[in-house]
């Protein structure tokens, strides 16, 4: 099937809310090529899902393909045209199982060595699509925070390395009730700016006491989940013929209720957790790479004005001749390790935050937890720049804003 | 932005070029500045083999694996991770500061296509031999060497088929010999007990997936009449080292010693737990590898069977996606395809190799089989690549 050959009866199978959408743009489906509409639908067949942003940015994308006159979309979509796709390509169900089709799209782009052309395709699309729908600059400036080295007493290498040189560094800060400031920080900004899925509270061990207004997601509540999916995962990889793309697209077909899921009363914030662990590399063993990647997810998805994220100890990567010799003990912790983690963690927390519309005005705070040292990036506070005098996390939160 | 997120690019294929220049010239900065190596001219070959019988020659490819990014090792951040290199290696050896790999970034595929010279296709988790005739057969073929000649050493089952292609002109019985030390260990160490899969579930992309063995590996029973290594011996030494990549070095040791081969391929993966998305486990991958890189030269310096007559090849097979790109999660993976995890760097040292140059020019990955066939005087007819100028 082409799309060309699509109807409206193509999409019975969607969800409600996706079904209403693509109703009003069959028409627009049907003029785009093959190497690119199953892209799109990837995105559209999971709008019941999605978060406001999200959901905001699929709207204005199809309208805007709508208003494309048939010229506009011939010079859009020419690079993609170009794109060779295989007969087994275009048998697939792409209507009903975008995301496999994407995935085997991907392996065909490598295979024929077309990336390149494809990356390029994408790209000038990409670009096309922000001029012609500009960034929406989001109604207050956003603040992400990272708190990492939780369990450690001392440690005498230098942290913030790749942060330092776009903020200030501070080295006397007092961490006296640091996480707790900084919770209560997070829900005056969701008491201020009331909007669903705004302000975040990611832990990657287990959630201290925060506001209701905060959205929260933390290593430990996900643990009976982390197990079901560990257990689905081992099962699956034992049956015979099962490859590792076969077991990623299964895991990418779980759903909230089939892993014991849905009763929050929340169907976005469960599908989005269950991603976090049939998507995410590692989310699953490690808890530094789960808040790393949950922050990564939630800022790119769900564009939140505040994110706190937590790293905490993950277990400790035992080397082969402990795994040749030891049996079934339960996981050592590694704090040093995550502490290397949770600094590399820090940093592309605050990348993933300045991709996001109004990065200019944005501003982010990483601290080492219950210790003096920070980094506070922000428009106001001078780059690369280093302060010895003895400050409160209030105080550098009110220098920041 | 449906498509930018479907492949997540990050930045158009003109300025990619441009990156890769960058990219190169900053190494090659820092290599002459940090290193002392100067800058080589491409008037400059190598220094051929003279006083070095041919037919002793022998040449040893370590892959720097799987995958490093320069800012964990030759940039000046990165550095500290790699001290064997800057301080022992890379003042005796010819650098080459732009190696670009145009081909699928699996780290199976990869080092087939390295080992082929052609950008191989195949299925980077599926149990099957690269296409294109392997530098083994081309060296086994042409030269009429006997299967002990050419060995390979590598961490994961999936690299089971590697020393022998599906190719009709070579192929069948013209590869090289396959050694899987993890395989062994847990042959070895279970005896029929199932207690120890674990230790072959070493595929960190997908870490609980291991692909069914295929092919003429390497048995337990061969540990003692070709090694010289008795199980026990074996068992107990394993228990004392913390990687697999420690337990591989260990039996190149073996294997210098007791065979000895003229062509020796040892597939470093150490790196790899990368995807697992723990930085502080990929640093410690890194500097690991980094020793065992120096180790295996010290052996070659060592055994009175290489020292003297034994080129070695380090490179890595591919890198690891940039920070800067927002499709990929900078370390943890390398699947965006965009400059930064397709270029890396080649390191030659020992006989015909000029010491302390660096080369910034352009070359292909797949540009090494084509090399060692100019120096061990074979013809790799198939391959895509061309022989180095500056090591022939």
């Amino acid at each position: 099937m082409l799309p060309r050959d699509l109807k409206p009866e193509s999409f019975e199978r969607y969800p409600a809310e996706a079904r209403k959408v693509v109703r009003n743009y069959v028409g627009a489906f049907q003029r785009l090529p093959l190497s690119f509409l199953p892209s799109l639908l990837r995105e559209v067949i999971d709008y019941d899902y999605k978060f406001p942003a999200e959901r905001k940015a699929v709207e204005k994308e199809l309208a805007n393909l709508e208003s494309l006159s048939a010229e506009q979309t011939t010079t859009w979509f020419q690079s993609f045209t170009q794109i060779e796709l295989s007969p087994k390509l275009e048998r697939l169900d792409w209507v009903n199982a975008p995301a496999q089709f994407v995935e085997q799209l991907s392996a065909h782009l490598w295979t024929t060595h077309q990336l390149d052309r494809f990356r390029k395709a994408a790209t000038d699309y990409a670009g096309r699509l922000h001029a012609a729908i500009p960034p929406e600059i989001p109604g207050a400036p956003r603040l992400g925070i990272a708190v990492i080295g939780q369990g450690i007493a001392s440690y005498s290498e230098p942290l913030f390395r790749k942060l330092r040189p776009h903020g200030a560094h501070f080295t006397r800060v007092k961490p006296e009730n640091g996480l707790e400031l900084l919770l209560e920080e997070v829900a005056a900004r969701a008491k201020k700016h009331p909007i669903p899925y705004a302000h975040w509270y990611v832990d990657g061990g287990e959630e201290a006491k925060y506001d209701p207004g905060i959205t929260c997601i933390s290593y430990r509540a996900l643990e009976p989940l982390r197990t079901v999916v560990l257990r689905r995962m081992r099962s699956e990889s034992e049956k015979p013929g099962m490859g590792p793309e076969a077991l990623r697209t299964l895991l990418a077909q779980m759903t909230p209720s089939e892993l014991g899921l849905g009763k929050t009363g929340d169907p976005v914030l469960d599908r989005f957790q269950v991603k976090l662990l049939t998507e995410g590399s590692g989310t699953q063993i490690f808890s530094t790479t789960f808040a790393q990647w949950t922050a990564r997810e939630t800022l790119r998805r769900a564009q939140p004005l505040t994110l706190l994220v937590r790293f905490a100890p993950r277990q400790r990567q035992k080397p082969m001749n402990e795994l040749l010799t030891e049996r079934n003990e339960s996981p050592e912790l590694d704090p040093m390790g995550s502490l290397v983690d949770g600094d590399m963690g820090a940093y592309y927390n605050w990348l993933n935050q300045q991709r996001l519309p109004g990065a200019e005005q944005s501003s982010f705070l990483a601290w080492f937890e219950r210790h003096g040292e920070a980094v506070a990036i922000c428009p106001v506070l001078p780059r690369g720049t280093e302060s010895a005098s003895v400050a409160g996390l209030r105080d550098v939160l009110s220098w920041m804003s | 932005m449906a498509s930018g997120r479907a492949m997540q690019p990050s930045g158009a294929t003109n300025c990619a070029r441009e990156l890769i220049h960058q990219f190169a010239r900053t190494r090659r900065d820092f290599l002459r500045s940090a290193a002392g190596l100067a800058l080589g001219s491409t008037l400059l070959g190598g220094r051929a083999f003279a006083g070095s019988s041919l037919k002793k020659r022998k040449v040893v490819v370590i892959t720097f694996g799987g995958g490093a990014r320069d800012q964990e090792t030759f940039a000046p951040e990165g550095q500290e991770n790699i001290p064997q290199l800057m301080r022992e290696l890379i003042p005796q050896s010819t650098f080459f500061t732009q190696v670009v790999n145009r081909g699928i970034l699996g780290h199976y595929v990869a080092t087939a296509s390295l080992a082929t010279g052609v950008y191989e296709t195949i299925n980077n988790f599926a149990s099957l031999p690269p296409e294109n005739p392997t530098v083994f057969e081309y060296f086994r073929k042409d030269l009429k060497r006997p299967s002990s000649d050419a060995w390979v050493v590598a961490p994961s089952n999936g690299f089971n088929r590697i020393g022998e292609s599906s190719h009709r002109s070579y192929g069948l019985g013209l590869g090289a010999r396959v050694i899987l030390p993890k395989h062994l260990l847990t042959a070895a160490i279970s005896k029929g007990r199932s207690d120890y899969e674990h230790l072959l579930r070493d595929n960190y992309e997908t870490p609980l997936y291991a692909p069914e063995l295929a092919g003429s590996e390497f048995e337990l029973d061969q540990l003692e009449r070709i090694l010289k290594l008795s199980v026990d011996d074996f068992r107990t030494h394993a228990k004392t080292l913390s990687s697999p990549d420690e337990l591989s070095v260990y039996i190149v040791r073996q294997l210098m010693r007791q065979v000895a081969p003229s062509l020796l391929w040892i597939t470093m993966h150490d790196i790899d737990v990368a995807h697992a998305g723990a930085y502080s486990l990929y640093i410690e991958g890194i500097r690991r590898t980094d020793r065992l890189c120096a180790e295996v030269w010290k052996m070659i310096q060592s055994e009175p069977e290489y020292a003297g007559k034994t080129t070695l090849f380090i490179l890595p097979d591919f890198g690891r996606d940039s920070d800067d790109d927002p499709g990929g999660n900078g370390f943890q993976h390398h699947r965006t395809g965009d400059a930064f995890s397709r270029t890396t760097w080649l390191m030659a040292l020992g006989t015909g190799v000029r010491e302390g140059v660096v080369y910034d020019r352009a070359m292909e990955s797949v540009d090494l089989v084509p090399t060692i066939g100019s120096m061990l005087d074979f013809s790799a007819s198939l391959a895509q690549g061309k022989p180095i100028q500056e090591l022939v």
